[in-house]
């Protein structure tokens, strides 16, 4: 038992242990200690080189008004939708539809987006010369917009899947049947109601998801590359491009620049809290107002149409990579290439069988370890009656929450200064640290909401404790045990920083070959890599899927967990 | 010293050889290398050059025993980054990086930083080969002398391409292009800088448009730097309304560049690889009507580079790859515009005859300049020119109104 009694505690120092460790590694370089390049003693020169950076001002808005706006507008469909056609049949196709999107990895969904709404993009291409008369693509700025617009998009498509999955998993709990049959009942309409009776339940659950999306889309590194402004692009664009200056001396303003990224986000999630107290307030007025009807067809309309246009984008950009992977010569304005062929695939794929398999390898590894942690601790939080407190799902989210720029690099120092060398070893350990918090978060809803009268049956029985995990709450919690090692498998594959930086480039996965790829931009070989990397991605989900109802295809009560 | 090999190898059962890994002893070299696995850092970009990379990993497997893992960087200082992260951790031997490809600011770095091993490069049995006299970039890394520090192979220089369906007499001076985009608006453009093809743009222009070029073989200090970059930015002041996005968007890469060119976005694109059209035009990635040219006046040209970092843990065959590359087996490989289209770094009076009809059956590819054609090869300028004109351009016209 004693083991188990500390599992939590062992988590939570695999889970934070690294993100500490790597924030002082970037703090130390930020005040001017980096003895390697010669910096011994404290100094403000990095801040003040910092300063100096023309960029700066524009480089930190761009960082807040894109991560704000691209949060905002997902938070807002996915409400709006679910406000508007919760237990409808749109509902339930749509859900079909978004939830593998969870799988595609953010570079794919951006640069397949890229090939959409580029002016010289599948969709114009589509369009000319028949409708728009023109032959050579107009010289419109659509990508890479000063104001980020583009970008504000990619992240917006790509969040909206999390955001709804996680607000399906909220509903329950926030009991809307009741809510909605008592809010219809006076008379409120159907969005009207459900905005006012069950969405604060329902945001009250999410609001940790709504921050890590909030912290993840300031400070993100690969959808900016492709799709943001690059004059200046977004602060975290270029902390990455001067730590990988020639010029070692860029290294001590780039961790300043790191931890300054570090300060913005916490900055911005202080103001949505300020914004969510004034959305309460102003929204209880509301409430309390006795509006029933607020352009009801009008907000349905737009949820539903939202949410289509953000599944059609990332499934269209995915087809258009999935074209150009078999297209030859394919110019503008043709809207298909001139010649279909296997060639790209014959000449590149062979390659990518390592890469997959590493892929394969890391994932499985990370996933497994971090699956027995959050078990052992769920179990332990059963048998020892560990009531979990709100704050430590805060601490579960910290790695979440925290830019990856911020602490990696500091990480990796570390790691080389304790001998840990760098290997397969390593990048599992730093895999774990982003897979754990979503395993965890995946399983625990579904884990704590089983009933414990089956254990009590159980035991008087005469099973103990270990039995009734193995025998009876572990075939039971088949499903999410399954989704979640899914949607552990994702979050690893999907994980390039925390790959390149602990694996010195050793380590081979196909993130690392489609971001190398991207910087050379031949969409042909993009095309190859990503499919194969969005269906290593799917094939667990579609796994978790089936094979509860393969086990239990003789037990109908098995297979609804 | 022969003899003391099986000891040695023996040896290296029981604990890790601190052999000094000594070209000039070729054959014991060798030995040592037998078994090695050597992780080549090289941009990971371009189909091409993976491919060539893989070829030459197979090559040097099936010949040496040496097993060579290529580790594509998006960036090249990634792997400068990494070997200083090694430095700073005190991890002197046993690094993760054996061999980088790199050149120009990236060497001076490493070099200054003391990050490289070396001299070992002018002991290679290859060397004897290397066209030293006719292509001093060959020594000279952006002006800083190699010392032995890095091997070539292969030479870069600047040429422009351009589709002959959309555009008939190209422009070949820096002011006729700036009448030229000032006719067709939006359809020129050049990689931002400070990525490297970018920065070559504006050396290029510099070059033609700087009153005395001699100056830019010195450092910037010595040299009065506002006078001599002047006409440059003016050029550019002009020029910058005229050009794609009118110059509030750039591609963030040669490839992307040549994607945009794809794409009929562009009618004109820098490239620092004479083959590159012929090699995108073989791969399907351009129109067949695409062709090359150079600027009246010569072009720029440069050298690629292998290093070994001074914590390398695979020295001996990091060297065996590196002379390999030397070959003119490989030179010619390199050369062939369906493989790569880079010039060779060999000198053809060198050759054997066998060797040397290697490379004169090759066919260049119809959109490749003869190197009659081509011209001569302008110096690279001192890397401190890159570095003021990346920061100066930045500020200029980095910040988008």
């Amino acid at each position: 038992m004693r083991p188990l009694r500390a599992a939590p505690a062992l988590t939570l120092a695999l889970m934070l242990g690294p993100v500490l460790a790597g924030l002082a590694g970037t703090l130390a370089p930020a005040l001017g200690i980096f003895p390697a390049l010669g910096g011994r003693s404290l100094s403000l020169e990095p801040a003040r080189a910092l300063a100096d950076w023309p960029g700066l001002p524009r480089a930190i808005g761009l960082s807040v008004a894109t991560g704000l706006a691209a949060t905002l507008i997902a938070l807002g469909t996915v409400t709006l939708f679910t406000a508007g056609w919760a237990d409808t049949r749109g509902m339930a196709l749509l859900e079909r539809l978004l939830s593998p999107l969870l799988a595609v990895p953010h570079a794919a969904a951006a640069l397949g987006l890229a090939f959409l709404i580029a002016p010289s993009g599948w969709v114009l291409r589509a369009l000319s010369p028949w409708a728009t008369g023109w032959q050579r693509p107009p010289d419109l700025l659509i990508l890479q917009d000063p104001m980020g617009l583009a970008m504000i998009a990619g992240l917006a498509v790509k969040e909206i899947p999390f955001l709804f999955l996680m607000t399906l998993a909220a509903l329950p709990q926030a009991a809307p049947a009741r809510r909605l049959t008592i809010a219809r009942a006076l008379g409120y309409g159907r969005v009207t109601g459900w905005l006012k009776a069950v969405f604060p339940a329902v945001y009250a659950q999410i609001r940790l998801p709504v921050y890590a999306v909030l912290a993840y889309s300031m400070s993100v590194v690969d959808v900016a590359i492709v799709l943001g402004p690059a004059t200046p692009p977004p602060l975290s664009v270029q902390v990455v491009r001067w730590m990988s200056d020639p010029d070692l001396s860029l290294r001590f303003q780039a961790a300043a620049g790191a931890i300054l990224q570090l300060g913005l986000v916490l900055a911005v999630l202080g103001l949505w809290r300020l914004g969510e107290l004034a959305t309460a307030r102003l929204g209880r007025r509301w409430v309390e107002g006795g509006t029933r009807r607020l352009a009801e067809p009008l907000l349905r309309a737009a949820g539903l149409g939202l949410a289509a246009l953000a599944a059609a984008a990332v499934i269209l950009g995915l087809a258009g990579l999935a074209l150009w992977s078999v297209a030859g010569f394919w110019g503008f304005p043709d809207a298909l290439p001139e010649g279909i062929g296997l060639r790209s695939w014959i000449r590149h794929g062979p390659a990518l069988i390592a890469p997959a398999r590493e892929t394969l390898v890391l994932a499985a590894l990370a996933t497994a370890l971090a699956l027995a942690l959050t078990l052992a601790c769920l179990e332990a939080e059963h048998r020892f009656g560990l009531a979990p407190g709100s704050r430590s799902l805060w601490l579960l989210y910290l790695p979440l929450l925290v830019p990856q720029v911020a602490f990696l690099p500091g990480l990796q120092t570390l790691a080389l200064s304790l001998g840990a060398g760098t290997g397969r070893g390593t990048v599992v350990l730093a895999h774990l640290v982003f897979v754990l918090p979503y395993v965890f978060l995946a399983l625990s809803a579904p884990w704590r909401a089983w009933d414990p009268r089956h254990a009590t049956v159980a035991a008087a029985l005469g099973a103990g404790p270990g039995r009734i995990f193995r025998t009876v709450r572990l075939p039971m919690l088949l499903a999410p045990v399954l989704t979640a090692a899914a949607v552990g498998f994702a979050v690893s594959v999907g994980q390039y920083l925390p790959t390149l930086l602990p694996g010195g480039g050793r380590i081979r996965t196909l993130t690392t070959e489609a971001v190398a790829l991207a910087a050379g931009g031949d969409r042909r070989i993009i095309g190859v890599t990503v499919l194969v990397q969005t269906a290593l991605v799917a094939a667990p989900f579609a796994l978790a899927l089936a094979a509860p109802r393969l086990i239990f295809r003789r037990r109908r009560g098995m297979r609804g967990a | 010293m022969r003899r003391f090999v099986p000891l040695a190898v023996t040896l290296g059962l029981l604990a890790a050889p601190a052999v000094a890994s000594d070209p000039a002893d070729w054959p014991a070299l060798l030995s040592e290398a037998q078994g090695q696995t050597v992780y080549w850092n090289a941009w990971g970009g371009a189909a091409a050059t993976n491919d060539f990379i893989r070829w030459a990993a197979s090559e040097v497997g099936e010949r040496y025993g040496v097993t060579v893992e290529h580790v594509k960087l998006a960036d090249t200082a990634d792997a400068v980054s990494r070997v200083l992260a090694e430095k700073t951790a005190g991890k002197d031997t046993g690094g993760a990086i054996d061999l980088i490809w790199l050149n120009g600011p990236n060497f001076a770095a490493m070099k200054e930083a003391g990050l490289l091993y070396g001299p070992w490069a002018e002991d290679l049995p290859n060397w004897r080969f290397v066209d030293t006299e006719g292509k001093p970039a060959v020594t000279a890394d952006f002006t800083v002398p190699t010392e032995g520090f890095e091997a070539p192979w292969a030479m870069a220089q600047v040429v422009f391409y351009y589709d002959g369906a959309r555009l008939a007499e190209p422009p070949r001076t820096m002011p006729a292009l700036l009448d030229w985009a000032r006719a067709h608006p939006g359809r020129f453009t050049y990689p931002q800088p400070p990525d490297f093809l970018g920065t070559t743009f504006l050396k290029q222009a510099l070059y033609e448009l700087a009153p005395d070029p001699s100056v830019l073989q010195k450092p910037t200090d010595e040299a009065d730097y506002d006078v001599v970059t002047a006409p440059l930015w003016a050029f550019l002041d002009e020029l910058t309304p005229h050009l794609w996005r009118q110059g509030r968007a750039y591609p963030q890469s040669g490839p992307q560049q040549l994607q945009l060119m794809a794409d009929g976005e562009i009618d004109l694109a820098i490239s620092f690889s004479p083959g590159e059209a012929s090699t995108a035009i073989a791969n399907g990635q351009l129109p067949h009507t695409v062709r090359t040219f150079v600027l009246d006046g010569g072009t720029i040209g440069n050298a690629s580079f292998v290093a070994i970092p001074y914590n390398a843990s695979a020295k001996a065959g990091a060297m065996v790859l590196a002379n390999f590359l030397l070959s003119p087996e490989a030179q010619a490989h390199a050369q062939d515009p369906d493989i790569l289209g880079y010039g060779t770094v060999l000198a053809m009076d060198k050759l054997a005859p066998k060797d040397r009809a290697r490379f004169e059956v090759l066919d260049l590819g119809i959109a490749t300049l003869s190197p009659a054609e081509l011209g001569p090869a302008l110096p690279e300028p001192h890397p401190s020119w890159a570095t003021r004109l990346e920061t100066d351009w930045t500020a200029r016209y980095g910040m988008a109104p």
